[in-house]
């Protein structure tokens, strides 16, 4: 959707032959009635026999394009009104606000109903004042992406914009970002960034901050307060914890996953307690944590030929043909329970560990930890050179895993660092929790 | 007054739609009052670009901060109620009943629909927008040979439900929020009190020809716009009943007339605009025998007043019944300093304000005859927004009448509510995909357009043989489906199906006992027992009173908590003969007029198990049969 606004096939057409662009105030004519209003964009599902138009009373409606006749309506360009300047108290803490997409800031323009981000220190002081009240704020808008198309190249881009931040003085970095893949870039941030000094916190919404309703205030709120105040330095995820407006959480950057597809609170701390709550705009630690402080050592890089693979009842055996073709260097299976998968598969796991590949081990059941000693099944997979991935996270097992092979390809060498928590990833104890699910 | 005076009226109509699912989930449209099973907290977040100008953003301020509770069910209220799922598809149902509406007002239809998000920053909807769509425009109806222009229909979704409100929070509950709506909006061509009524009506009448609207209190809501002549132009909301709109129109109409009055009156004075000259008076107060005041000043509150020059007496002068333009000041203090009144100069000495006091304060200002002062007791800042917002009132009184969002009081004289709304703040709900609204499905409902009321009463009489009256009553009733299939389906005999919906019904409901929610299958039931002769037709209030009392519980259960099961007819025939040997004496002396004396014995045994009738035919035919046997 360029600048055809979504028209396309007749409706293009017409438009195009008329002279009419999208924002434009129009009359429109058929035998049947007339309307005066603004052509408005339509929705890639839309079809090619109707245009939109917005009328005076604020209502969108489509009018079918047959026999339509279009006039334009001249007019004055209305600039809108310029954004305040930035307030902000002198001698409060230094964050960063650095952008990846998403919609965390975004404003509305009502005349075309265009939803646009609003990124820039103004544009975020504006729609969200409070922010000057909590830190002295800097913003860089590195992407505009949607998380889905995040890889792992930009991932390597936004570790070295926050070490760029952090040196020049930020108490913390902000990181915005779409939330279907944030649990990932968290866990590749809390990889990349070695002894990091000042907390980095990942925020996104659930539901986008062109509505009233939006979780997307608080959350960002909350994430440069984090940012300002908290005591940790450590990568975090900060969402709601619940679904309501109050009390915030933030997830360790390698033990967070999003769990529902929809809800304010979809990201769950998986086999750990989180790293904080914040309450009353108080941030409560939970459990051990690095402190602030230390000189960072930036390890960025991340290999992208690696796969994750799920385990399934009826896994084809040669599954794992192309990818050894290929010469992907990781595969990190998502077992069955303790770390299982179908015996019938082991001759291609073989081939695959012989032609120098990497296998991990995680489990499907997302909670609890692998352990292969149990079952035959599993000390058949150990005995064939596949790596144990512990309490690990299936996707916090794929990123570790890139990111030790952008470091090493030796087998032995890649085992020995992949068995070594790196960012609180791994643990040797496994908490009763008496509930342990969301 | 009616039809003079360039009274214009225009009636905007909100009726809730009988669909099985809501607008955008699908959760029942039922409404509870049973214990909520989960609440949550929200805060919504309207940014000032989104209001703009000073009075919205005043109104603004007072909204700003407030914290929403929402009460849901887990078995009737869903994520999407939660604004924690993306709405599901426009449901067909509502939009196919909105289309039948349309077309029946002679109305438009669009070629394509689209969902909007209205902005709603007080809460009554999770996602701070209401969903909202137009689906048909420029039509008319006919009122007394005069066309009522119908500008617009729109499909919409209705708001939570308000339980509590607090100065900082406002609790609602979801079940009410997503059930469809359709608001009617006609052009302001009515005239009088009477014709809006009339409009009214009609519009009623022809959403109740569907048979798919929701019925009984708070399903149905009217919003009147009205100006006059050199007026403006006035909104009143949640107007509920019918028979209000009358009175609300002419409480207007003089509402505007008399401001347009006490104009002229403050022009020929030459009193000046009012300024925000507020000062902080509590040093006059602080011996005062007045118990709001010394209450306010207890909990660390002042008196602050405001000078308004040129207006005494103006404030005590009556624009609609027992409501004066101190009133109004009143209101819009209120509405923006969140205080529970204010005090003015041409209503004192009262309220244990002395006369020494009132002197006292007009000589603060150099007040006179002629001025007024108004005071506020409370926190400072409430006090000043309170005051800002009298001044700005009193200066809109300098230009005759404002033009404001007012609601309705239960004596159709109305009060403040909020200023008018700027263009609504709209933009398109991206979530929904739009629907073509084809000529295939524009045809169906065409040929299956319900029978407009009017027609139907003619009917009911012919068919029926009710009476023009009862048919009307019937026809208006919720229970016309029923009806009409208990006499086509099961052979009922019409009048008795009539009455017990019209006579029966109402006996009940002035009893207190609500049957509104009797379930309609349950009705059918017992009157199609009825009519089988297992119970007597004098025991239908008792099983309807019962069915009322017991929610949920089936017929069945009625009938045999009141001992009412079906006699076995020869039983009967015995007690009666049993009656007749018993009384011999007096058959014989009386012949057949025995059988009333009788029938009081009969009665004993099986009123309201057995029909009068059956019972009266038994006695006959045994009190006969002893006459013949002699
Ligand atoms: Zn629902």
């Amino acid at each position: 959707m360029t600048s055809t606004y979504g028209y396309r096939g007749r409706a293009l057409d017409l438009i195009t032959k008329y002279g009419i662009k999208v924002g434009d105030r129009i009359m429109v004519r058929n035998e049947r009635s007339s309307f005066v209003g603004v052509l408005m964009p339509r929705s890639e599902l839309d079809d090619d026999a109707h245009i939109v138009l917005k009328l005076d009373d604020g209502y969108n409606l489509g009018i079918s394009i047959d026999s339509l006749q279009i006039e334009k309506i001249p007019q004055e360009e209305v600039s809108p009104p310029p954004p305040k300047a930035p307030t902000s108290r002198p001698g409060l803490p230094r964050v960063s606000i650095i952008s990846t997409g998403g919609t965390i800031a975004s404003r509305v323009d009502y005349r075309t109903g265009a939803v646009s981000p609003a990124l820039s220190a103004e544009d975020l002081y504006q729609s969200v004042p409070e922010l000057g009240e909590l830190a002295e704020i800097r913003t860089e808008i590195l992407f505009s992406l949607l998380s889905e198309n995040i890889v792992p190249e930009n991932w390597t881009a936004m570790a070295k914009s926050i070490e760029r931040h952090i040196k020049n003085g930020a108490h913390g970095v902000v990181v915005t970002h779409g939330t279907d893949t944030m649990g990932y870039t968290a866990a590749a941030l809390s990889f990349a960034l070695r002894n990091l000094p000042v907390p980095v916190i990942l925020v996104g919404s659930q539901r986008s901050s062109d509505r009233p309703s939006s979780d997307a205030y608080l959350n960002l709120k909350g994430a440069v307060l984090a940012t300002a105040k908290a005591p940790f330095a450590e990568v975090g995820v900060l969402m709601h914890s619940t679904s309501s407006d109050d009390e915030l959480v933030i997830h360790r950057g390698t033990r967070v996953r999003k769990m529902h597809t929809s809800r304010r609170d979809a990201f769950v701390s998986i086999n750990s307690s989180p790293l904080a709550r914040v309450v009353d705009g108080r941030i409560e630690t939970l459990g051990k944590y690095k402190e602030r402080g230390g000189d960072l050592e930036l390890k960025a890089g991340f290999d992208e030929d690696v796969v994750l693979i799920k385990s399934f009842p009826g896994i084809p055996t040669d599954i794992f043909d192309p990818i050894i073709h290929r010469g992907f260097h990781g595969i990190v299976l998502e077992g069955t329970g303790l770390g299982h998968v179908p015996e019938r598969i082991f001759p291609a796991i073989k081939r695959a560990v012989q032609s120098g590949i990497a296998v991990v081990m995680t489990s499907q059941c997302i909670y609890g930890r692998v352990n292969m000693n149990v079952y035959s099944t599993g000390r058949e997979l150990l005995s064939l050179g596949v790596i144990p991935g512990g309490d690990m996270l299936p996707e916090t097992a794929l990123v570790k895993l890139m990111w030790v092979l952008a470091q090493t390809r030796d087998l032995e060498e890649v085992r020995r660092l992949f068995l070594t928590n790196i960012a609180g990833e791994l643990s040797d104890r496994s908490e009763y929790e008496e509930v342990w699910h969301p | 007054m009616s039809g003079s005076g360039g009274v214009r009226v225009g009636i905007e109509i909100h009726q809730q739609l009988d669909t099985s699912e809501k607008l955008f989930c699908g959760c029942p449209t039922v409404l509870r009052d049973d214990e909520p099973h989960f609440t949550v907290v929200r805060r919504l977040k309207p940014t000032t670009s989104e209001l703009g100008e000073v009075d919205r953003a005043a109104l603004f301020e007072s909204e700003k901060g407030k914290v929403f509770y929402y009460q849901g069910y887990k078995d009737s209220t869903c994520l999407v109620e939660l604004d924690e799922e993306p709405p599901h598809a426009l449901n067909g149902e509502a939009v196919s009943i909105a289309l039948t509406v349309a077309l029946l007002l002679n109305m438009k239809p669009v070629d394509e629909i689209h969902v909007m998000r209205k902005i709603v920053i007080d809460g009554s909807n999770t996602t701070g927008f209401q969903r909202t769509a137009k689906i048909a425009l420029d039509g008319w109806i006919d009122d007394a040979g005069q066309r009522i222009s119908i500008q617009s229909l729109c499909l919409e979704e209705d708001a939570a439900r308000k339980i509590s409100e607090t100065e900082d929070h406002v609790v609602y509950r979801l079940d009410r929020l997503g059930i469809p709506l359709v608001e009617i909006s006609t052009g302001p061509d009515i005239h009088s009190a009477e014709q809006a009524r009339r409009v009214a009506l009609k519009i009623g009448r022809i959403l109740k020809a569907t048979g798919k609207i929701k019925r009984g209190l708070g399903t149905i809501r009217q919003d009147l716009n009205i100006s006059i002549e050199g007026g403006a132009r006035v909104e009143i909301k949640g107007v509920q009943e019918l028979g209000l709109i009358p009175a609300v129109v002419e409480y207007e109409v003089m509402r505007q007339r008399r401001l347009l009055e006490i104009r002229d009156e403050l022009k020929r004075r030459g009193a000046p605009r009012p300024k925000s000259e507020i000062s902080d008076v509590t040093d006059l107060f602080i011996h005062t025998e007045s118990k709001l005041i010394k209450k306010a000043l207890q909990s660390g509150g002042k008196v602050m007043a405001v000078p308004l020059f040129g207006f005494g007496g103006l404030l005590r002068e009556e624009i609609q019944p027992g409501r004066r333009l101190g009133t109004e000041l009143s209101d819009h203090a209120k509405v923006y300093g969140g205080v529970g009144g204010i005090f003015h100069t041409d209503e004192l000495p009262a309220f244990g304000i002395t006369d020494a006091e009132v002197k006292s304060i007009k000589e603060r200002f150099g007040a006179g005859e002629d001025d007024s002062v108004v005071m506020v007791a409370g926190g400072e800042r409430s006090c000043k927004n309170a005051l800002i917002a009298v001044v700005r009132r009193a200066e809109a009184a300098l230009d005759g009448v404002p033009p404001e969002v007012r609601a309705a009081n239960p004596d159709g004289t109305t009060h403040f509510m909020r200023p008018m709304p700027g263009s609504a703040r709209m933009y398109p709900e991206t979530d929904v995909p739009s629907i073509v609204v084809t000529r295939e499905i524009l045809e169906k409902i065409k040929s299956n357009l319900p029978e407009l009321l009017e027609n139907k009463i003619e009917r009911y009489t012919k068919e029926f043989g009710l009476s023009p009256d009862l048919a009307s009553l019937i026809v208006d009733s919720p229970y016309s489906v029923i009806f009409e299939d208990l006499v086509k389906s099961y052979g009922l005999p019409p009048s008795f199906v009539a009455a017990t919906f019209e006579y029966t019904f109402k006996m009940l409901r002035r009893e207190g006992i609500d049957v509104d929610i009797l379930d309609r299958n349950a009705i059918k039931e017992v009157l199609i027992r009825v009519h089988k002769g297992e119970f007597a037709k004098e025991a239908v209030p008792e099983i309807f009173r019962w069915l009322a009392l017991n929610k949920g519980r089936g017929v069945s259960e009625a009938v045999s908590a009141l001992s009412l099961s079906a006699v076995d007819l020869d039983s009967v025939r015995r007690s009666a003969i049993e009656i007749v040997e018993k009384n011999m004496e007096t058959v014989r002396r009386e012949g057949e007029r025995a059988v009333s004396r009788l029938m009081g014995d009969l009665m004993k045994l099986y009123r309201g198990k057995v029909d009068g009738k059956v019972l009266h035919d038994l006695l006959s035919e045994e009190v006969r049969r002893a006459l013949q046997k002699r």
